[in-house]
């Protein structure tokens, strides 16, 4: 039994012109999300991982080029297609979660026009099964009182609540794919759980396929099937969580891994493991590999040519001149008790 | 200590750190590639120069009288004469000299005027939106009655009670002009303010003072500045329309509102007499207002990344 | 290093200590409402020993900052007072205050002047208090800026030519240039990187020996916690609600709250699935706070006594806990 690919995008790259030159913010990235199948993509900051998902949604700024060999959801093209057609798949077929969700709430509107909106706008009912499809979202994203709640204006909620709004949102339509940037990043610890459990517990009932993009270990750890590790723009090492946080084996993630406090494992007051060095500036043409200068392993063939995926088996792979051995005999968890 | 911890103390510069300009930098950068600043900043800067090397550099007394030398056309007219390249007045004066020398009532009124309504109106400015509460209620309250007051009117008024005396012109340019400062630097500094490293420095027990003056006004200068430069322009202008109207500057000092005005009965057959003056304000306000514009396009901040 | 606190002398007072410290702001909500008073601090017992790291949790809003801001000497408490070495901060000046205590803040964006050279941010501390001549001044910029890690290269760089985790360095470098006891840092990771931040979590941790510092350290990262604290105070709603040491608390969590907040923390292990956390969704507004004990709207072990009583903080020797439970 094969599952059904809903979301394929093959060697994207996207470029953006700024003064100093050409950003070349996402280079060479493939992902592939099947249905029912949660893809974290985790990386730290101005890695890319926001611009690949505009890119997804088509909604990157005017001064970004993209270039693709394959974009595809659902199987259907996502390249050719016109502006018009996209926006209306859009919040119908795929739906996106931001960071701050007022920013994606209009403030002049009721929740509830809101919710009804969508559904209407992409021609599943009328106003009355709007209203009874937001109100069982409401219920299901946990919310108390859904029919008073949608009453409300944006502000009148609370970050949390907000939030699950989104959530509920997204949802109306039924997609086939989700995309999440950040969705819990302005939430508090225990609101953070209850909204990737929500989150996690609708994607598995509706059969979505999600896209969760993240700086947190511990949100990938618990949330993802399969994890896409980025750095500079690219995707430098896929796996499923179990493979990266088991045998992580590109130097980068790591890194990562060593860099956090995890209780149980990491020994109060210790010291913990850090990456030396600076990110690099993506403008221009940089040759070899992106990591080397933060990389305890780099040798002479780091600083030339084009380091290429290293593919283990089926969807795993790292970008990394090292053999999955060595790099793997490198690797010790750090304080590990 | 752990060397790892440490790394970046490592004084060479990583591989792929790339040097981002320093605020001064980036601005010498844009003011060297801003063709209106520099335009009107050499305007200005002449127009400064000529100011304060008058004495120097006038061919004449602006004051002496040759009434034997009336109303002389310029060099390019059919009588002109070296002697006088820019012809002479009703009362035989040196029209060139007379100019020179109006730079200077010109410069020194709208420099004057800007500065002290920027430092009046930018200290209440800062002082409202640092404090907030009672006091920015207060000197909400004061801007509130300025911006009521018919401004030309209480200036032309306090004029004809204060006359036309260069101080007395100043004081009254800046009551004019203060509220633009005090309202642009109060919501600045309200911006501002919020900033830990406000925080910061009041956690180090730093003086309200040296706060306002040490960590908020560097912040708010690009604003005072292009405010400033604009003021300064029209300050010029008013003066020029005051001294028209025998309001301003009383004869005999050469001001270029003046020297229009006295050109004023001879407008037909020695256009020059007012073209001249005229042309000299309308090329000073132009030249300060490129150079205002050219400020806040260099000073404008740049983004985070 | 704990050995070590617990067995400090007795004779001396705590680096910090709070007695029933509250803060109230009076806020109007609209243009003509009364104004409201919004108890965003609410009797706060606590002590930071000397050589301690105090961590201070909970959710946003829950009164961290401000409680941050009484101990640096910025607010005043409304009641209640703070000892500073046993005596009342509101005794001292501000400036001898700041000899004493010194913030790290959150946001490295804002927490520099962008209009200043790293040397005139650090230097500012030695010119508000006219310390050393012009040389004296430089060289212990020079020292401090090679304690926290930054390339000597820098000093006249201004924060916008700096990294996230460089322009935190400065703001620890500006706090410990004054050669503070305490320092209060508000958040100091929570805008950066993991990989800046364990860099900066190391340096914190170093210093602290180096220079035998004391931190009240306020994060809502709780591995972050385990990982640095020695002792820890939960809020609620601007109530201490749990406190105790950091070993205690996170092997045996008694308040409710504290449980759920420990169980929403996700380590990185992926056998492991998301926890369930079973509180309820009703947000308290701080304007209006429930009756009888804070939580119990949320609390899923809540019982009739919850909602009609307001619970006392129970001094069980190592640990407080306000909860009708214990
Ligand atoms: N509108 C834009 N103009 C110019 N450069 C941009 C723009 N948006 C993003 N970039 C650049 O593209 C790169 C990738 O940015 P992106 O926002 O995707 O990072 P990110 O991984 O989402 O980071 P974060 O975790 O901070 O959200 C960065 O170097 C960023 O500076
Ligand atoms: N100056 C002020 N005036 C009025 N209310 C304030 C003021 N400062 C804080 N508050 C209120 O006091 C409460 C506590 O705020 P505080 O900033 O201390 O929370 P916090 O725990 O630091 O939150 P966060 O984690 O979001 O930083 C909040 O409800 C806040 O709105
Ligand atoms: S390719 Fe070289 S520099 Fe890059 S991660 Fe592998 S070993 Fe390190
Ligand atoms: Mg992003
Ligand atoms: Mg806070």
């Amino acid at each position: 039994m094969t599952v059904p690919v809903v979301l394929n995008v093959e060697n994207l790259s996207v470029e953006i012109t700024v003064p100093a030159g050409t950003l070349h913010a996402v280079s060479n990235l493939s992902l592939k999300v099947h249905q029912g199948e949660t893809l974290c993509i985790v990386g730290e900051s101005g890695c890319g991982k926001s611009i690949t998902s505009l890119a997804i949604m088509n909604l990157l700024p005017s001064k970004a080029k993209l270039t693709a060999d394959t974009m595809s959801l659902e199987g259907r093209d996502l390249l050719d297609i016109r502006e018009s057609e996209f926006a209306s798949l859009r919040g119908d077929r795929i739906g996106m979660i931001f960071q701050d969700p007022m920013t994606s709430l209009n403030p002049v509107f009721r929740i509830g026009e809101q919710l009804e909106e969508v559904y209407i706008q992409h021609g599943k009912g009328g106003r009355k099964e709007a209203r009874e499809r937001a109100e069982f979202l409401l219920e299901k994203v946990g919310i108390i009182a859904p029919a008073e709640r949608l009453s409300q204006y944006p502000h009148q909620l609370s970050g949390g609540l907000r939030q699950r709004m989104m959530i509920a949102m997204t949802l109306m339509c039924d997609p086939a794919m989700i995309i999440a940037d950040e969705p819990t990043t302005a939430l508090d610890v225990t609101m953070q759980a209850q909204t990737l459990n929500l989150l996690r517990s609708l994607q598995k009932e509706c059969n979505t396929g999600l896209v969760l993009i993240t700086h947190d270990l511990g949100i990938v750890a618990r949330m993802a099937d399969r994890v896409m590790v980025m750095y500079a723009g690219r995707s430098v090492e896929t796996g499923t969580a179990v493979e990266i946080f088991e045998k992580p084996t590109h130097p980068y993630t790591q890194g990562l891994i060593n860099c956090i406090p995890v209780p149980g494992r990491t020994k109060p007051g210790s010291h913990l493991g850090s990456i030396r060095g600076i990110v690099p500036a993506l403008v221009g043409d940089i040759e070899g590999c992106m990591f080397r200068n933060r990389c305890d392993h780099v040798s002479e063939e780091c600083y030339s040519g084009e380091i290429g995926l290293n593919e283990i088996s089926e969807g795993r792979a790292y970008r990394c001149l090292l053999s999955p051995e060595e790099s793997l005999r490198n690797f010790k968890l750090k304080g590990a008790a | 200590m752990n060397n790892q911890s440490l790394d970046t103390t490592d004084d060479r510069a990583d591989e792929f750190e790339v040097s981002v300009p320093s605020p001064p930098e980036l601005m010498k950068r844009r003011a060297k590639s801003h063709i209106g600043f520099i335009l009107g900043g050499s305007v200005v800067l002449i127009a400064l120069l000529v100011a304060i090397f008058a004495p120097v550099l006038a061919p004449a007394d602006p004051y002496d009288q040759d009434l034997t030398r009336r109303l002389i056309d310029p060099i390019w007219g059919a009588k002109g004469t070296w002697k006088n390249p820019l012809g002479t007045d009703a009362l035989g004066r040196d029209y060139l000299s007379r100019i020179m020398f109006g730079s200077q009532v010109s410069l020194m009124i709208g420099f004057f005027a800007a500065a002290v309504s920027a430092i009046v109106g930018s200290c209440i400015g800062m002082i409202g939106g640092y404090f907030g509460g009672r006091i920015d209620n207060f000197i909400m309250y004061l801007i509130n009655v300025k911006l009521a007051l018919p401004g030309l009117l209480v200036a032309l008024s306090l004029v004809s009670v204060f006359g036309g005396s260069i101080i007395a012109l100043i004081l009254i340019l800046s009551f004019l002009f203060w509220d633009r400062y005090a309202v642009v630097t109060r919501s600045v500094t309200q911006q501002i303010r919020v900033n830990d490293y406000i925080t910061a420095a009041q956690a180090l027990g730093t003086s309200h003072t040296r706060i306002i003056l040490g960590e908020i006004l560097p912040n708010v200068m690009n604003q005072i500045i292009v405010i400033a430069s604009l003021e300064m322009a029209v300050a010029i202008i008013i003066e020029a329309a005051l001294s028209f109207l025998g309001l301003g500057v009383q004869p005999p000092t050469p001001s270029w509102g003046l020297l229009v005005s006295e050109g004023r009965s001879f407008m037909f057959f020695k256009p020059h007499l007012i073209v001249l003056p005229g042309m000299a304000i309308f090329l000073l306000v132009i030249a300060i207002n490129m150079m205002g514009d050219g400020i806040r396009d260099i000073t404008a901040p740049e983004g985070r990344n | 290093m704990k050995d070590q606190i617990s067995s400090s002398p007795e004779k001396l007072p705590p680096a910090l200590e709070c007695r029933d410290v509250g803060r109230t702001f009076m806020i109007k909500r609209g243009m003509f409402a009364q104004k409201q008073p919004l108890k965003a601090v609410q009797d706060i017992n606590l002590k930071i020993n000397r050589g301690d790291v105090l961590a201070i949790v909970g959710e946003s809003g829950c009164g961290k900052t401000t409680l941050a801001q009484m101990l640096l000497g910025l607010l005043q408490p409304t009641n209640g007072e703070i000892l500073l070495d046993g005596q009342p901060i509101n005794s001292i000046s501000i400036k001898e205050i700041a000899t004493k205590v010194q913030p790290v803040f959150q946001d490295p964006y804002s927490s520099l002047n962008p209009r200043k050279t790293i040397e005139q941010i650090i230097l500012l501390p030695l010119i508000v208090h006219k310390i050393g001549t012009v040389k004296d001044r430089r060289e212990r910029v020079e020292k401090y800026m090679r304690l926290v890690g930054l390339p000597k290269r820098l000093v006249h760089s201004y924060p916008n030519q700096l990294s996230g985790g460089q322009r935190q360095r400065v703001a620890i470098a500006r706090a410990l240039i004054m050669e503070p006891k305490i320092v209060v840092c508000d958040e100091p990771t929570s805008a950066l990187d993991v990989s800046v931040q364990a860099h900066i979590l190391n340096l914190l941790q170093d210093l602290r020996t180096k220079l035998d510092l004391t931190y009240a350290f306020i994060s809502h990262d709780l591995a972050v916690v385990e990982h640095l604290a020695d002792s820890v105070a939960v809020m609620y709603l601007g109530r201490l609600i749990e406190f105790g040491k950091a070993a205690d608390i996170f092997s045996n969590p008694q308040h409710p709250y504290t449980r759920a907040l420990l169980d929403s923390v996700l380590t990185p292990d992926p056998s492991l699935g998301l926890p369930k956390i079973t509180l309820g969704k009703g947000l308290p507004n701080p304007l209006s706070p429930p009756s009888g004990c804070y939580f119990h709207p949320r609390c899923p072990e809540a019982t009739e006594e919850c909602h009609q009583h307001t619970p006392v903080l129970k001094d069980t020797g190592e640990r407080l806990v306000e909860c009708h439970l214990h």
